[in-house]
């Protein structure tokens, strides 16, 4: 029930019908934004795609705080095996 | 006896299969385990002779002291045309290669043509000016064939079945069963091209996207492998239907030994891979065209790795695993996340999903 | 010479620039998210956390997540697989309308290979039945507009992710007034067999992930029930295998500090509130079935929706008659078990002898994300570490 992919929204193609043509990694489709009228898509948003809709408006703020806050337990154990590393040598 | 069972479990059986399907069904054209099943269960039984018996891309003959290699390949491809190729150059290369993989240099093609009625003249005059182009640039010509035309709406065009004979060198033997643990397997440039190329280019799942089909003969490649490699090369394929994934399983299961490959390594193009995480494929398992899997002892890979990435179309060749002992006869990938995971036959087509 | 090097330009070339999902795919960080599990974990209980979702445990699969974990912190699949789950009555069903010369039937590749009691709908198309495979349930309503002499089926499944995109396509239909369109509808909804799960005695969860693209649409909200009545975390979570990580770790976390909440991982796209536009949209064109079958669960009271009375001229159902049997499982079948987590794949009977993806007997070997065909497919290298870990009544399945 899970595959989505987030994809780029390249053009805005026919309001009528509610298409937008997004790109995802060179590869391009027309999708339904029918689901996401309140939010105001606007070229250059991301979106998750779902057979062929778009699902939700990707964040990227809060993808920025989610890879922030991984990235603090990557430094974190970083600095773990940087301190293991060091107390060998003494 | 629980943990015996479980070790038994999905390996490849030792006995021929039987073929018990009451119907043929798209599964058994795709070059996976429905068309293993076929091929081990139905055909292999009723033709049995030893030159089939290895069932490789190409059949050793021996006559009189001459080692012929011959092959043949049926070219059933909608569109007819593709962005990289049409199914004319696709003939030509496809058979080349089988000729080639198995160390053959081609002497001779033949090839049949099955025309529905009315096809215009425009796109067969085009498919032959195409098969004679990519012949001439192999070096290889179409010395005889066949011509039938069919009604219309039993023939989707255009079929082509392209046969080929070459002459091995003498003293050559490239076979899974050489393949040892330690060897390295090489792989001469990004996987998935071709069977995303003609997804795109059928238009039902209108998708955009610049992929073009890989397709090309491959004999200038296997030739500067087996000059690097010389003794030190087990075995050549050419991943078509089925994919890497299904050679790399093939070779686990004739060589008895494990299959391990680093999926960083996997030379695939971004927007292959977008195309397939679109539609939930893997590009382990996409057809390629003109792509090179070979199997070399550890002591001569660099040297066979730089001479693939002089020759064009072999500039991105890597190694992009090796083989082990255990676990015998399956394939595993160390994934880029850091896991691990199984690398099993195709079964049927790869179908798009949803899930 | 150094291959290696070459290589890392030729990956340059290459590309690998596919944003939202390459950065969610770093090994680096995932050994650090590991290391976390693994430090935080205690040693002297084992936890075990359900991902509902069939796209989880395909990641978990796919990207071989579970090698990071320490083995006091095991997964159990979930039920969360629409193709799974969907009856052979259903698939039966479905095959009948296909049969019919009219009907061009339309489905997602999920569905070919689904075994019913005579077959799959891959085997109905070798009989001659027009069985097509789209993309989008719009492809379904575009081939309609194209074949007004013949009769277009969609066969819907899925959650309440793809539920919105069929109730849209329906919604396009009525405006457009297209009469040789109907939807034969198996959408399930996710809350009642969770319910299900949560009342049944056999299982004994620690936790769960919860699905995130379900989640885009019905937000978070309604998961508080599984904290509140009965005491379980759950963390909705991404499909990327650093998402999946991240959310185990967040289970975990609650786990040792003694919290009990609805947290969300998948902040990036799972709205909190959902996607209102969305629930919208399936309101008018759906209503709730007093109760539908679910393969190995049984009956579950409103766990399905079909077509309102106001989109009745798009329901298959009226349009056509169905056998409408109800098909049991081969006696030899033990989705059921596998589905609610009781059994692990490979402790079925038949997993790998008389079920395998090849001839699969239930449709959890189908599906690429039922738990035995992901388990099979990717994770079937049961090691000798794995086999000492199983006491000897795991062995045995008992």
């Amino acid at each position: 029930m899970c595959l989505a992919i987030p994809g780029r929204i390249v053009e805005m193609v026919d309001a009528d019908l509610q298409l937008a043509k997004v790109e995802v990694g060179g590869v391009r489709r027309n999708i339904n934004v029918g689901l996401l009228e309140d939010d105001c898509l606007q070229i250059g948003d991301w979106v998750l795609i779902h057979v062929g809709f778009a699902m939700s408006k990707i964040d990227e703020q809060e993808a920025a705080r989610t890879l922030d806050a991984l990235e603090e337990i990557g430094a974190a154990y970083r600095q773990e095996l940087e301190d293991l590393r060091e107390s060998c040598i003494d | 006896m629980v943990k015996d069972s479980l070790s038994e479990i999905g390996l490849p059986r030792r006995k021929p299969p039987k073929f018990t399907a009451e119907r043929i069904d798209m599964s058994h054209g795709a070059g996976g385990k429905a068309t293993h099943k076929l091929i081990e269960g139905l055909l292999l039984p009723a033709l049995d002779n030893p030159a089939l018996a290895p069932l490789s891309d190409a059949a050793t003959l021996y006559y009189n002291g001459v080692r012929p290699v011959f092959t043949t390949d049926a070219y059933v491809v909608r569109p007819l045309i593709f962005p990289g190729g049409s199914i004319g150059e696709l003939a030509v290369n496809g058979t080349i290669n089988d000729l080639a993989v198995s160390g053959a240099i081609p002497i001779g093609l033949a090839s049949a043509l099955i025309i529905e009625e009315g096809l215009e003249t425009s796109v067969l005059r085009r498919e032959v000016e195409a098969m004679a182009l990519a012949a001439r640039r192999a070096g290889v010509c179409i010395v005889t064939g066949d011509t039938k035309v069919v009604e219309r709406g039993k023939g989707d065009e255009l079929y082509i079945v392209m046969s080929g004979i070459g002459m091995a060198p003498h003293g050559l033997q490239l076979s899974a069963a050489s393949i040892r643990p330690g060897d390295k397997i090489l792989c001469s440039g990004t996987i998935g091209d071709h069977g995303i190329a003609i997804l795109i280019a059928r238009g039902n799942l209108e998708l955009e996207a610049e992929v073009r089909s890989d397709t090309r003969a491959l004999t200038p490649l296997t030739t500067a492998l087996q000059e690097a490699a010389g003794d030190g090369l087990r075995i050549m394929r050419d991943p078509t239907r089925g994919g890497v994934a299904t050679v790399l399983n093939e070779l686990a299961r004739d060589s008895d030994c494990g299959i391990v490959v680093w999926e960083e390594r996997l030379p695939v193009k971004e927007v292959v891979r977008a195309a397939c995480e679109i539609l939930g494929l893997d590009p382990l398992y996409i057809a390629n065209e003109g792509k090179l899997l070979a199997v070399v002892a550890p002591d001569v890979a660099d040297p066979a790795l730089y001479a693939m990435r002089s020759i064009a179309g072999g500039e991105e060749s890597t190694i992009i695993g090796e083989v082990h002992s255990e676990p015998a006869r399956m394939v595993l990938m160390h994934t880029e996340f850091g896991g691990t995971r199984m690398i099993d036959m195709l079964i049927g087509d790869p179908l798009p999903r949803i899930c | 010479m150094d291959h290696w090097i070459v290589h890392r330009q030729t990956r340059g070339r290459i590309g690998r620039e596919m944003k939202f999902i390459n950065e969610f795919r770093n090994a680096g960080l995932a050994r650090a998210v590991a290391a976390e599990i693994e430090a935080i974990a205690p040693r002297d209980k084992r936890y075990k956390i359900m991902e509902i979702c069939g796209g989880h445990t395909h990641t978990i699969y796919r990207h071989g997540i579970k090698d990071l974990l320490p083995d006091r912190v095991e997964m159990i699949h979930g039920p969360g697989c629409p193709v799974c789950v969907l009856p052979m009555g259903r698939v039966d069903d479905g095959i009948a309308i296909a049969e019919r010369p009219e009907v061009i039937l339309t489905c997602f590749g999920d569905m070919m290979r689904v075994p019913g009691s005579k077959g799959t709908l891959l085997e109905v198309k070798a009989r001659g039945a027009d069985v097509r495979m789209v993309y989008s349930p719009l492809d379904a309503l575009r081939l309609a507009r194209e074949n007004p002499a013949r009769e277009v089926v969609f066969y819907a499944i899925g959650f309440e992710t793809t539920a919105p995109s069929t109730a849209l396509t329906l919604m396009r239909a009525k405006k457009e007034g297209v009469k040789n369109f109907t939807v034969f509808c198996n959408h399930v909804t996710i809350v009642p067999p969770l319910r299900a799960l949560l009342e049944s005695p056999e299982l004994k969860l620690d936790g769960f992930i919860g699905p995130g693209h379900v989640s885009t649409v019905v937000g978070c909200k309604l998961y508080q029930f599984i904290c509140t009545e009965y005491g379980k975390p759950i963390v909705v979570a991404g499909f990327e295998p650093l998402d999946l990580i991240q959310s185990i770790l967040m289970v975990v976390r609650q786990l040792t500090q003694g919290r009990c909440e609805v947290e969300n991982q998948y902040t990036r796209s799972v709205p909190w509130e959902g996607n209102l536009q969305a629930l919208k949209c399936m309101d008018k064109v759906f209503e709730v079935r007093p109760y539908f079958e679910w393969r190995g669960l049984g009956f579950i009271a409103q766990s399905a929706l079909k077509l309102s009375r106001e989109y009745a001229e798009f329901d298959s159902e009226i349009r056509f008659d169905t056998p409408s049997v109800r098909v049991a499982d081969p006696t030899s079948c033990q989705c059921g078990e596998v589905l609610k987590g009781v059994l692990k794949p490979r402790q079925c009977r038949v997993f790998g002898t008389r079920c395998t993806p090849e001839h699969p007997l239930g449709a959890l070997m189908v599906s690429s994300e039922g738990a035995c065909a992901a388990y099979f497919n990717f994770g079937r290298k049961v090691t000798d570490r794995e086999m000492d870990r199983m006491t000897d009544r795991e062995k045995v399945g008992v």
